[in-house]
């Protein structure tokens, strides 16, 4: 049994030991299991995929406290995954969304909403009221953050993440385990690789996670079993194989180790290399707007058309252009005819604006990227293609 | 010996999720690895020819950098994976979530975890 959050226990009132009967029946969670639960203070990094089941399982439980940070606002195409949201919930602030259903299912939880975005001015702060932290977020600078902040505050870092059909768990920074920063020193590179066919999370995929997330921090709370304290666990959700991995408290980590160098939150974009208000889209390549695009297609202008998205965008919605997706236009670029007028487009304009800048090196002189992509084409052309 | 590849990187390996190879270190199975697969190299290594420090390896369930990193010794039998620090779900300012993606993107949409585009 292994014990790495001390929590008081709390009463429990008639209400609370119907709805929880089925945990008080149970000897490994029992009437103080479940106090302990209802002392405890569990704070959730994000309310999107990870956060959504996260969230509505710690409240089922009976978690007595739920914080959770999010700063952002319902999106459509968020509703493929993170459950918590509703379709009517489009366009509200994820963390009142959230709020409203954890409340529904279980109000005996005191919700706390933190509506900002966490950082290395509030972290310190916000996670001092709690006991368990879950990271649920998905972006390099807050997992650093995040990892930073739990081990200056000495709060467990119930860990998960999720890419395409992949996931990984871990619980990081308790007493004796290592942290995250043990086990990636350093964060990636930006930019090391364009990979614009990358993208996509299997929708099922967090709620998988998510849940994994949920059972350690029940795991810590209750002091019960082993919780993944030094072990990463993979999963590959196509295989449906879930592997081990051993993790060790690195004595050089300059956050955990023994000999510190980050003993206060640092700047976490400069860390992670992400420079202020960059864009990849203005690259200074020739544009044209899709009304120009559509005035000369239907003027018949001697105008080719290139799409340099993958062939499953290509599927969902396409302007008839010849397909050659942005990775294979070095070898392909033989399929193009430097006299004629390209215009190169993508999803939203930043591949075919490389395509541009490619071509253009390979000596093409009239070659235009369509500004805004096929999407600024379904905007203000063509109300009814689909959008993705 | 078997190397495990990551789905991000199965792009460069013919888009197999593991490759087959006779290797007697783990330095000598990933340099078989990247002759296979020669795109591979600068995913895995830096231009100084070093493994990049956001990239894991490990023989079985062992991180190599507690056994003997490269000279450690492999086997029939093993099974080394490649594994690359993912950061999660989608958005947030279009920062990147995996680490061959692409971080100062600025699409409006934000619809698109690796590159919004």
């Amino acid at each position: 049994m292994a014990t790495t959050t001390e929590i008081q226990p709390a009463t429990l009132s008639n209400d609370e030991i119907l709805r929880y009967s089925r945990h008080l029946i149970m000897p490994e969670v029992g009437m103080e299991g479940q106090q302990k639960l209802k002392a405890a203070r569990v704070l959730c990094i994000g309310a999107g995929g990870l956060g959504s089941p996260l969230a509505l399982y710690l409240t089922a439980a009976g978690v007595g406290t739920l914080g959770i940070v999010d700063f952002d606002v319902v999106d459509y195409t968020n509703l493929q995954r993170q459950i918590i949201h509703s379709t009517a919930d489009v366009g509200r602030k994820k963390l009142d969304s959230a709020a409203e259903k954890l409340k529904a299912i279980n109000p005996f939880v005191e919700i706390r909403k933190y509506d900002t975005r966490l950082s290395s001015d509030n972290a310190l702060e916000i996670f001092r009221d709690f006991d368990i932290i879950a990271d649920g977020t998905d972006n390099f600078p807050t997992r650093y953050l995040v990892n930073d902040a739990c081990v200056i505050t000495g709060k467990p870092n119930v860990y998960g993440s999720i890419f395409r059909f992949e996931g990984q768990a871990s619980v990081f920074a308790t007493k004796d385990g290592p942290c995250y920063r043990c086990l990636y020193p350093e964060p990636p590179p930006p930019g090391l690789v364009p990979s614009c066919a990358e993208g996509g999370v299997l929708g099922i995929l967090p709620g998988l996670v998510g849940v994994m997330q949920a059972t350690e921090v029940i795991k810590l709370i209750l002091g019960a079993g082993e919780p993944l304290i030094g072990r990463l666990l993979l999963i590959d959700a196509l295989g449906m194989k879930f592997r081990e991995l051993k993790l060790r408290k690195n004595p050089d980590c300059p956050v955990c180790g023994t000999h510190p160098t980050i003993t206060k939150l640092i700047d976490y974009n400069e860390f992670c290399g992400i420079r202020g208000e960059e864009t990849a889209v203005e690259t200074g390549v020739p544009e044209i707007q899709v009304e120009e695009l559509k005035r000369r297609l239907d003027a018949g202008d001697d105008l080719f058309v290139l799409d340099v998205r993958e062939p499953h965008e290509y599927q969902i919605c396409n302007i008839n252009g010849h397909l050659i997706p942005l990775g294979d236009l070095p070898k392909r670029v033989h399929e193009l005819d430097t006299s004629r007028e390209i215009v190169a487009h993508c999803r939203s304009g930043v591949r075919s604006a490389k395509a541009v800048t490619f071509l253009q090196q390979a000596g093409f002189k009239k070659v235009t990227n369509l500004a805004g992509g096929i999407l600024a084409w379904a905007d203000r052309v063509d109300p009814k293609m689909p959008k993705y | 010996m078997k190397i495990l590849l990551p789905t991000p990187l199965r792009q460069y390996s013919g888009k197999q999720p593991s490759v087959e190879l006779k290797a007697s270190t783990v330095g000598e199975a990933l340099s078989g690895l990247v002759s296979q697969h020669p795109d591979l190299r600068r995913h895995l290594y830096n231009e100084d020819g070093k493994l990049r420090a956001f990239v894991n390896v490990y023989l079985n369930d062992e991180d190599v950098r507690y056994l003997e990193k490269d000279a450690t010794p492999v086997s029939d039998g093993d099974t080394i994976s490649i594994v690359p620090s993912i950061a999660g779900g989608k958005e947030v300012d279009g920062l990147s979530n995996f680490w061959i993606a692409e971080l100062n993107c600025s699409c409006p949409m934000r619809c698109c975890p690796a590159c919004c585009c």
